[in-house]
């Protein structure tokens, strides 16, 4: 824009074609923004109901204990410590302490799956939690039902969309400055979901309209599948791949193979 | 009509007479099996290679008579769950049933796997023990290149293989074989269209590879083992300096029947190793990965280990990019040209004449049959360990996302810690090595001078205290050994010169030793009767 200021001068003709370009890009945003208000109405602006719940109560009372620390009062963040949690909803919070991730222990590249703190051991607290999150803020909500889907396609959408961080055999893998994608293992199918919907540390979001609620669920199925079969060719080495076949090459097989030549030689 | 009695005793004996009236093979067949070999373990390394290229051949043709090397698309109608009714090529179909419905084929496919990692594991160690010994010094230099080429052969004939199930893995080696060979200045986008029959990945490489694989490059490979083990026989094989040892002779066992005993004793042991991990390590899973997609990508990608050094520096490699005029027409140089193309061709050049440079510097024209242990040699040592270090540093930056997440490193950290490895880390190994290998041969001079400590101490009536030392042989006026250093083992112990019990212990003790009394029983046998 300030570059573009001082070139005009030498040609006049050329300010008033942007001055133009300029003035009518503002008038089709105008217009667009202004349909898009009147379409789009206030769905996601609406105001917090103004009393909550009594189990909503119990989530505050436990948010007061855990939370507030580093998401503030009334979840609206604090800075450098925890983001806002107006609208990330109950799955998100389900996703977090459920699988140990929050409270945090420390600040971190990203919060790490630990085991869930005694407070919240009784998934009934959890849920009390999500449900007041819910109500302040709003936000995607778990189904709670996860079964059903098909492995096939799971395993098709999962190669597509997930195995760029999670690896083939969901084992994770290296991020950024120590930033990483977990393990699948450990995760229920609950937690698989929530994380798709909640797009969870530096996980983006599969919302339901780039991963609809059915292929969710199949690629659910598809994890859970890898997760309960057995590795048909022996031990698995962790299904890391070459890198673990490398050194078992060098660990069992050559190891053997020299120990066998100093015994035929030493037999001499 | 009388029966004649069929003599069995004689048998052999006739069938033999008659086999050489016919064919005159006693001769040529009396030379190879007296044929003399000198006995050491590590002489036994390269044999691994050989018999898991023969392991490698067996299971291979059981793989060829079920793998279709086609990229026709087909829908998935067998009897893995996850992958039912998914679109593949016939490749990624028939190892899926290779896998999974030929009776046999899996523990086939990993051992035809796990056999070719052997291969190659094995022709490095055995590349390290002739480099360490000096084993290729003239007039073996060009055993040692074809020995050379072979571990790039076998590197070849190593990513064919594993590119042709087209799984998902393998699709994506294929993705990095195309970016270097299109990173080729100038002629890059051409050389990839012709190799890959057009676009990436096309409809052709598959069938290409295939034949690359099972046909083309095993017959090279089985061309140059040929002419490595004819000129192995022809030269005759190198040995350790030691008593009765010069470079005129070669003291060992005859070929036929103690050297044949003991590698095919050792062939059966390399198979039972290979079907052993083929059976209980899980190698390549390639229904985890899916059939090969260009969308599709896997966090920790890698190839096989012996690739991974190529890996590694395209990781390590600094994205430095140059754009140049032509003709007229714009080029680029990718930074993977650097690291894939022109860091191998330094690599394969350097390998390959390191015997004639190191003749060309230490100006040495002699026949060596001879070897040398690596502590008498500090500067080939030391720049061996230079290179090993190069090379685990790069194998390791070509897993590095591996470690990052399994040890808690960020993965930036990773690449400059290998970025900066590579730098330092080939120095301080040769330095260390130079250092350990003068030491080492110090420590040999100085017991031919002074002898073997005893362990008694003696006190001298002034109060003096000293070890008492035990020559190795006969001493000058002041007490000093005369033995020549002769770059070989020295003994160090006292039981190593037949004092203070036996003098090896142990499972890999000799049999001599172990007869020694069987043969005290055998010598009063043989007194008594006199």
């Amino acid at each position: 824009m300030t570059s573009s200021a001082e070139q005009p001068r030498r040609v006049p003709g050329k300010l008033r074609r942007r001055l133009g370009a300029a003035a009518r890009m503002l008038a089709a945003l105008a217009l667009a923004g202004g349909v898009y208000a009147a379409i789009m109405p206030a769905s996601q602006a609406e105001d917090a109901p103004k009393t909550l719940s009594a189990r909503a109560q119990e989530g505050k009372a436990l948010y007061d204990v855990s939370c507030i620390s580093c998401h503030g009062t009334n979840a609206e963040g604090v800075k450098d410590r925890g983001p806002s949690l107006i609208g990330v909803g109950s799955a998100a919070v389900e996703f977090q302490v459920s699988s140990g991730r929050m409270p945090m222990a420390a600040q971190g590249a990203q919060a790490e799956r630990k085991a869930v703190v005694p407070l919240f051991e009784d998934p009934k607290k959890i849920e009390a939690l999500g449900q007041y999150i819910q109500e302040i803020g709003g936000g995607p909500q778990l189904p709670g039902e996860y079964g059903g889907g098909d492995p096939a396609n799971g395993g098709r959408l999962f190669r597509v969309n997930c195995a760029q961080c999670h690896g083939y055999t969901a084992g994770g893998g290296a991020l950024s400055s120590g930033k990483f994608a977990p393990p699948l293992d450990p995760a229920n199918s609950a937690q698989l979901y929530g994380a798709m919907l909640t797009g969870p540390q530096n996980m983006p979001v599969f919302g339901d309209n780039q991963l609809t609620v059915k292929e969710k669920k199949d690629i659910i199925a598809y994890v859970e599948y890898m997760k309960n079969d057995m590795d048909p060719g022996g031990y698995g080495l962790g299904r890391i791949g070459p890198a673990t076949e490398g050194i078992a090459i060098f660990v069992v097989g050559i190891t053997l193979l020299v120990f066998t030549t100093l015994w035929i030689a030493g037999k001499s | 009509m009388k029966k004649k009695r069929f003599d069995l005793a004689t048998l052999p004996e006739r069938s033999a007479k008659g086999i050489d009236e016919r064919f005159h093979a006693s001769t040529p067949l009396r030379r190879m099996f007296n044929k003399v070999f000198p006995d050491h373990w590590s002489f036994m390394l390269g044999e691994i290679a050989l018999y898991s290229f023969i392991v490698l051949l067996l299971t291979g043709t059981f793989l060829g008579l079920f793998f279709d090397p086609s990229m026709e698309e087909v829908k998935y109608d067998g009897v893995y769950t996850p992958l039912k009714g998914i679109e593949m090529s016939k490749a990624y179909e028939s190892t899926l049933d290779i896998s999974f419905e030929v009776r046999g084929g899996l523990i086939m496919r990993q051992m035809h796997h796990w056999a070719a990692l052997l291969f190659m594991a094995s022709i490095v160690v055995h590349m390290l023990r002739v480099f360490f010994t000096g084993a290729f010094r003239k007039p073996r230099e060009a055993n040692w290149m074809i020995g050379f080429l072979l571990f790039w052969l076998g590197f070849m004939e190593g990513l064919f293989g594993y590119s042709i199930p087209d799984d998902g893995l393998s699709g994506t080696g294929l993705r990095v074989i195309n970016a270097i060979t299109q990173s080729i200045p100038v002629i890059g986008s051409w050389a990839g269209f012709a190799l890959f029959g057009g676009e990436f990945p096309g409809t052709v490489i598959i069938p290409r590879f295939y034949i690359l694989h099972v046909l083309i490059f095993p017959a090279i490979i089985l061309g140059l083992i040929a002419a490595h083990m004819g000129l192995l026989v022809k030269q005759k094989h190198t040995q350790w300096p030691g008593p009765g040892r010069t470079n005129k002779n070669v003291v060992g066992v005859r070929m036929f029947p103690g050297f044949a005993m003991k590698g095919g004793g050792f062939f059966m042991i390399t198979f039972a190793v290979i079907a052993a991990m083929g059976g209980l390590f899980q190698i390549n899973p390639i229904w985890l990965f899916g059939p090969y997609q260009a969308s599709v990508i896997s966090s920790a990608s890698q190839p096989d280990w012996y690739v991974m050094f190529l890996d590694g520096i395209a990781r390590l490699w600094p994205a430095w990019e140059t754009r140049f005029e032509l003709f007229g027409n714009g080029y680029t140089i990718p930074p993977i040209f650097w690291a894939a193309v022109v860091l191998p061709g330094v690599i394969v050049n350097i390998g390959l004449l390191y015997p004639f440079l190191e003749a060309r510097f230490t100006k040495d024209k002699e026949q060596h049959h001879l070897l040398q242990r690596p502590r008498d040699t500090p500067v080939r040592t030391g720049l061996g360990m230079m290179a090993l270090a190069f090379y685990l540093v790069l194998f390791a930056s070509g897993g590095n996302d591996v470690i990052a997440q399994h040890f808690d490193i960020s993965l930036n950290a990773m690449t400059w810690i290998g970025r900066i490895a590579l730098l330092l880390a080939p120095p301080a190994a040769f330095w260390i090595s130079y250092r350990i290998a003068l030491g080492l041969q110090q420590h040999d001079r100085e017991v031919l001078a002074h002898g073997v400590e005893t362990g008694i101490i003696k006190r001298a009536p002034d109060g003096r205290f000293y070890e008492v030392h035990q020559p190795l042989g006969p001493v000058d006026d002041h007490g000093h050994g005369q033995l020549e250093y002769e770059g070989w083992v020295v003994p160090k112990k006292m039981n190593r010169i037949g004092a203070l019990g036996p003098a090896i212990r142990g499972f890999f003790s000799p049999l001599e030793v172990e007869d020694k009394e069987a043969r005290k029983g055998k010598a009063k046998e043989l007194a008594g009767k006199k």
